[in-house]
């Protein structure tokens, strides 16, 4: 990391103050709720699952701007996608997404909401139908 | 702080600690993170590295010339550390590998003679080291854990002592400092009324032995545990400080070697204080390094530890509620540690800015999860101090703080 303005570059903190996909969701498909007791970090994401694929996703949740940025950028990623394909996504796409290289112990603010939404697809497909 | 200078030449001192002089992101090390653990000065590396170098030895045991100075350095580094607190005797000191080992050490063991029902007393502001040792214990053995409020300046609630502390109850474990709040709790006060109600008080000293004189047999503490790295000292070595009669009476928490007298097929007799608790080979080079950083304090004497470190936490308080928007917890009154927050913006986002200003300072719960919720919060950005930091890096954090304003407006 260059600088500090690199890291809470304009994207990241756009995200964060205007989270998209902000909300809940009645009738979601799957609901679950991650914790990243190092920082208090709190996600709790909601999906609809159609025929294998996102069909929507809304999550709240409160934490440090990379966890709730990285938190609003993968749910605008994962509408339409099949569920299959999410399984398999890597910390690699999440820094994508965000743009950012970070230290390990910001990674794991960073991966939150990825392990959020990999929990959600496996308590999915184990309660309520492949 | 004309006054402090005169006795304590802080660039001084500043000369003694080698990683003083590192850059982080370029921009001179600002270290406020001394709650965590201290920096140490080239007086701990050294002795430990002189310790490696020239008398490398297991103590107690060995009959030869190396043997000999490591166990004569090993005890009188007990001895040091009984000063250090105006303990009677090196038989008081137990070293152990850190405060939780020491807390640990005195809960299973104190634990062990109670009875179902009996109540033990800590408070909403303990340190996960000591709060989680009597939580899990008391579920194991059907005892009673019973908390004291704090009140909304984060100090015990006077009623909620009175309340807890009963006739019902065996042990009370207080922190004399809060590593959060900075909170100097009224300790020779409550272990009168633990006393009078015959209970046994354990303190928790890890934040208070490195910033203030610490008089065990003034407080009449029963037992005082801390740690070596939060005073300078290296880490893996902590201590616990006990009443001989208690310590006699109790069994010990780890068996093995060294603690022992004599061993036969169907029983043991163990080895006297402070042996009998210091089973396995210690780390000895670390209880050295312990010893010299008592030196170096007393060198410096802990009454001008104390004025310093209270002088500066009184100015970085003053600089950071001119700043606005900042939300601090805990007391005014308060020793060289203080919580905050900058608006919304979490924690860790705060500490991040500050390190790309070099300044180091720690974010999170600080091991305190039932203070947290108690506080209503997820997290609070930390800043301590100690003896080798300046007002001129308290405006280094000042400025810090005012770009975090800046990056997240």
């Amino acid at each position: 990391m260059d600088s500090i303005e690199a890291m809470y570059q304009e994207n990241i903190l756009d995200h964060y103050k205007n989270p998209r996909n902000a909300g809940k969701i009645d009738k979601a498909s799957v609901h679950h709720h991650e914790y990243n007791p190092l920082c208090g970090d709190e996600i709790e994401m909601f999906l609809v699952i159609k025929d294998k694929k996102v069909a929507d996703v809304k999550f709240h949740g409160r934490g440090c701007a990379i966890s709730q940025a990285s938190a609003s950028l993968l749910t605008d990623e994962i509408k339409g996608k099949n569920i299959d394909d999410l399984k398999n996504m890597a910390k690699e796409n999440i820094l994508e997404l965000l743009g950012i290289s970070l230290s390990p112990v910001r990674l794991k603010c960073a991966l939150l909401s990825l392990d959020t939404l990999k929990n959600s697809i496996l308590i999915f497909e184990k309660y309520v139908g492949k | 702080m004309l006054s402090t200078k005169t006795i304590m030449d802080i660039e001084t001192i500043r000369k003694d600690f080698p990683i003083l002089q590192r850059k982080i992101h370029g921009k001179p090390l600002v270290y406020f993170d001394n709650a965590a653990t201290s920096q140490k000065p080239r007086q701990v590396i050294e002795a430990i590295d002189f310790y490696y170098k020239n008398y490398n030895a297991n103590i107690h045991r060995s009959i030869h010339q190396l043997g000999e100075e490591a166990t004569a350095k090993f005890e009188e580094a007990h001895q040091k550390t009984a000063d250090f607190i105006n303990a009677d005797s090196y038989q008081n000191i137990v070293f152990t590998k850190n405060t939780t080992e020491s807390l640990n050490l005195v809960a299973y063991s104190l634990t062990a003679g109670l009875k179902k029902d009996d109540e033990i007393v800590i408070s909403q502001m303990e340190h996960h080291s000591n709060f989680v040792p009597w939580q899990q214990l008391a579920k194991q053995r059907g005892l009673k854990l019973k908390f004291i409020k704090i009140n909304k300046n984060g100090e015990l609630d006077n009623d909620s002592i009175n309340q807890n502390i009963t006739k019902k109850t065996r042990i009370v474990s207080l922190t004399h400092v809060s590593n959060v709040l900075g909170t100097i709790n009224p300790i020779e006060k409550i272990i009168n009324i633990a006393h009078e109600n015959n209970a046994l008080m354990v303190v928790d000293g890890a934040q208070a032995a490195p910033h203030m004189p610490v008089d065990v047999k003034k407080l009449d503490a029963d037992f005082y545990a801390f740690s070596g790295h939060k005073m300078l000292g290296p880490t893996g070595i902590g201590v616990l400080y006990g009443k001989k009669e208690l310590l006699e009476e109790m069994q010990p928490f780890l068996y093995g070697g060294e603690m022992i007298r004599e061993v036969k097929f169907d029983d043991t007799k163990f080895n006297d204080l402070p042996w009998k608790f210091e089973a396995g080979t210690m780390n000895i080079a670390e209880g050295i390094g312990l010893g010299a950083a008592i030196d170096y304090l007393n060198k410096i004497g802990m009454d001008n530890v104390q004025k310093h470190d209270r002088e500066l936490v009184g100015y970085a308080m003053e600089k950071l509620n001119g700043i606005g928007g900042i939300k601090i917890y805990g007391p005014d009154e308060r020793d060289a540690v203080i919580s905050f927050n900058v608006g919304n913006i979490h924690a860790h986002d705060v500490a991040q800015v500050l390190d790309s200003e070099g300044v180091a300072i720690r974010a999170g719960h600080h091991c305190c999860m039932p203070l947290m919720s108690v506080l209503g919060v997820p997290a609070t950005a930390r800043a301590s101090f100690y003896l080798y930091n300046t007002e001129k890096e308290v405006d280094v954090f000042i400025n810090a703080i005012k770009k975090v304003k800046k990056v997240f407006g």
